[in-house]
């Protein structure tokens, strides 16, 4: 188990801030040293215009070398065993592979079909809220609502029994835990990818009316299975640990600001800037992929040699005065931000239509089903995840 | 003021519907389909929200052209 003060700084939060440190760094230097979770050193950026500039340059930031994601000490395992594990992850690709992937999958998310969505989303709310209300309080809301919501969504978009959830969503948990050592974390990515593995293979034999039938209908002959397999492993857990983790600290963070809360709560026109503001404030993401500079470059008047690794700081670029007056202060009022809790440049997250929609639609069916709701235990008591590569609660222990 | 939109460039991401939905659509295939003409100046009341879906643009797939 690694020590609190290992995990890099930008990982790093005061509940849900970004530590002061980074703010520190953000109004000094512009950059400082880092080492990755997996172990790799790097530069870490943490303003908002040098966080976007890198992120929409992948010419000069790559994001599919090898070495930023190898450990350098690797427990024996080699450089290929860590990249094979990373085949069809359209994070590690850069154009033009990165493009021939992505647009395969760019119909399935576009805002019409979003729309289209819309009724199911909000049935598969309203009945995760029956089955909180039907188990009486206490409740954990991370267990009963925010993780069940967003798995339901897109096991259903993608075509994955929803059946096997706990298990699926065990190893997300734990593959994003920089506590553990990162061969253990490489087992478990293998492990998603040989469940994803049979998910493709039943897809080849009999095509749904899913993402997974769609890819194997329309591109079967295009990719690998090696690809479909991460392209899909992609989509499941970004598809679910991402919104949970929202759902989970944007109801905590809306909680300690009750104020804010019966905005949302009570006026629909609210509800998407608040979403938004959360998105900004929360940064739950907390850096994305690390990046590999091509040729030297100067970031806030710092060199980086060619073959150097950067991450982001979201939560830096988020919280900088630069994007937003106070902006360490959650205030739902304001008008949407360009934040980059989605990312930016080409890795821009494919399914952001599809979280903003699900939290458009949870969070204030969650607040009028309970007008009362409440921790039920003390603030000090909430437990956050300090190792996960994304932000997010253990538990959140409600009542109402 | 136009807009010019550069579907090789789109990654699908959906913001400038969001941001813009008088001014922009996707096309079947996800990428943008702006619903103004390029030769077409943008409607006054939509400059605002189409400039910042310019800005926002995760691809700087989007351009204005300010005649």
């Amino acid at each position: 188990m690694a020590e609190v003060s290992e995990i890099p700084l930008h990982m790093r939060r005061a509940q849900f801030d970004p530590i002061e440190e980074l703010a520190q760094v953000r109004d000094s230097a512009g950059i400082a040293a880092v080492v990755t979770p997996f172990g790799v050193p790097a530069h870490l950026v943490s303003r908002y215009d040098d966080v976007r500039e890198v992120l929409s340059d992948s010419a000069r930031f790559s994001t599919a070398d090898r070495r930023a994601l190898t450990p350098p000490d690797a427990a024996g395992l080699t450089e290929e065993q860590y990249a094979r594990a990373r085949v069809g992850n359209l994070l590690s690709y850069d154009p033009p592979d990165h493009t021939r992937l992505r647009r395969m999958l760019t119909p399935e998310f576009t805002v019409r079909r979003m729309r289209a969505l819309e009724p199911r989303i909000v049935e598969i709310v309203e009945s995760a809220l029956d089955d909180v209300e039907r188990a009486g309080k206490p409740a954990d809301l991370v267990s009963t609502f925010a993780l069940p919501v967003p798995s339901l969504v897109i096991c259903e978009l993608l075509g994955v029994p929803y059946a096997d959830r706990a298990a699926f969503q065990r190893r997300t948990v734990d593959q994003l835990d920089a506590s553990h050592p990162p061969e253990r974390r490489l087992a478990l990515q293998q492990a998603s990818r040989e469940y994803m593995a049979t998910l493709v293979a039943r897809a080849r034999r009999d095509p749904g009316e899913d993402i997974l039938g769609m890819l194997v209908r329309e591109h079967g002959d295009d990719v690998s299975a090696e690809e479909l397999v991460g392209i899909a492993s992609l989509l499941l857990l970004a598809g679910h640990e991402t919104t949970a983790n929202m759902l989970g600290l944007g109801t905590l963070a809306l909680l300690r600001h009750p104020d804010q809360l019966a905005m949302v709560r009570d006026d629909p026109a609210r509800v998407e800037p608040a979403v938004e503001e959360l998105l900004r404030w929360l940064s739950i993401v907390h850096s994305g992929i690390p990046r590999t500079a091509t040729t030297e470059v100067t970031i806030a008047g710092n060199t980086i040699a060619a073959g150097e690794h950067i991450v982001l700081a979201l939560p830096g670029a988020n919280r900088d005065p630069a994007l937003v007056d106070d902006p360490d202060r959650l205030d739902i009022t304001r008008e949407p931000t360009g934040h980059v809790a989605f990312g930016h440049g080409l890795h821009h997250c494919l399914g952001a239509p599809l979280a903003r929609l699900e939290l458009r639609i949870a969070y204030p069916a969650l607040l009028r089903r309970f007008p009362g709701l409440a921790l039920a235990v003390p603030y000090e008591q909430i437990a956050f995840r300090p190792y996960s590569v994304i932000h997010g609660l253990q538990a959140l222990p409600i009542t109402w | 003021m136009r807009i010019v939109a550069e579907r090789d460039r789109c990654i699908g991401a959906g913001n400038c519907v969001m941001t813009a939905p008088e001014v922009f659509d996707q096309g079947e295939d996800g990428l943008v389909a702006p619903l103004v003409d390029e030769a077409d100046p943008v409607a006054p009341a939509s400059v605002d929200a189409a400039r910042r879906a310019v800005a926002r643009c995760p691809a700087t797939a989007l351009r204005t052209l300010e005649v």
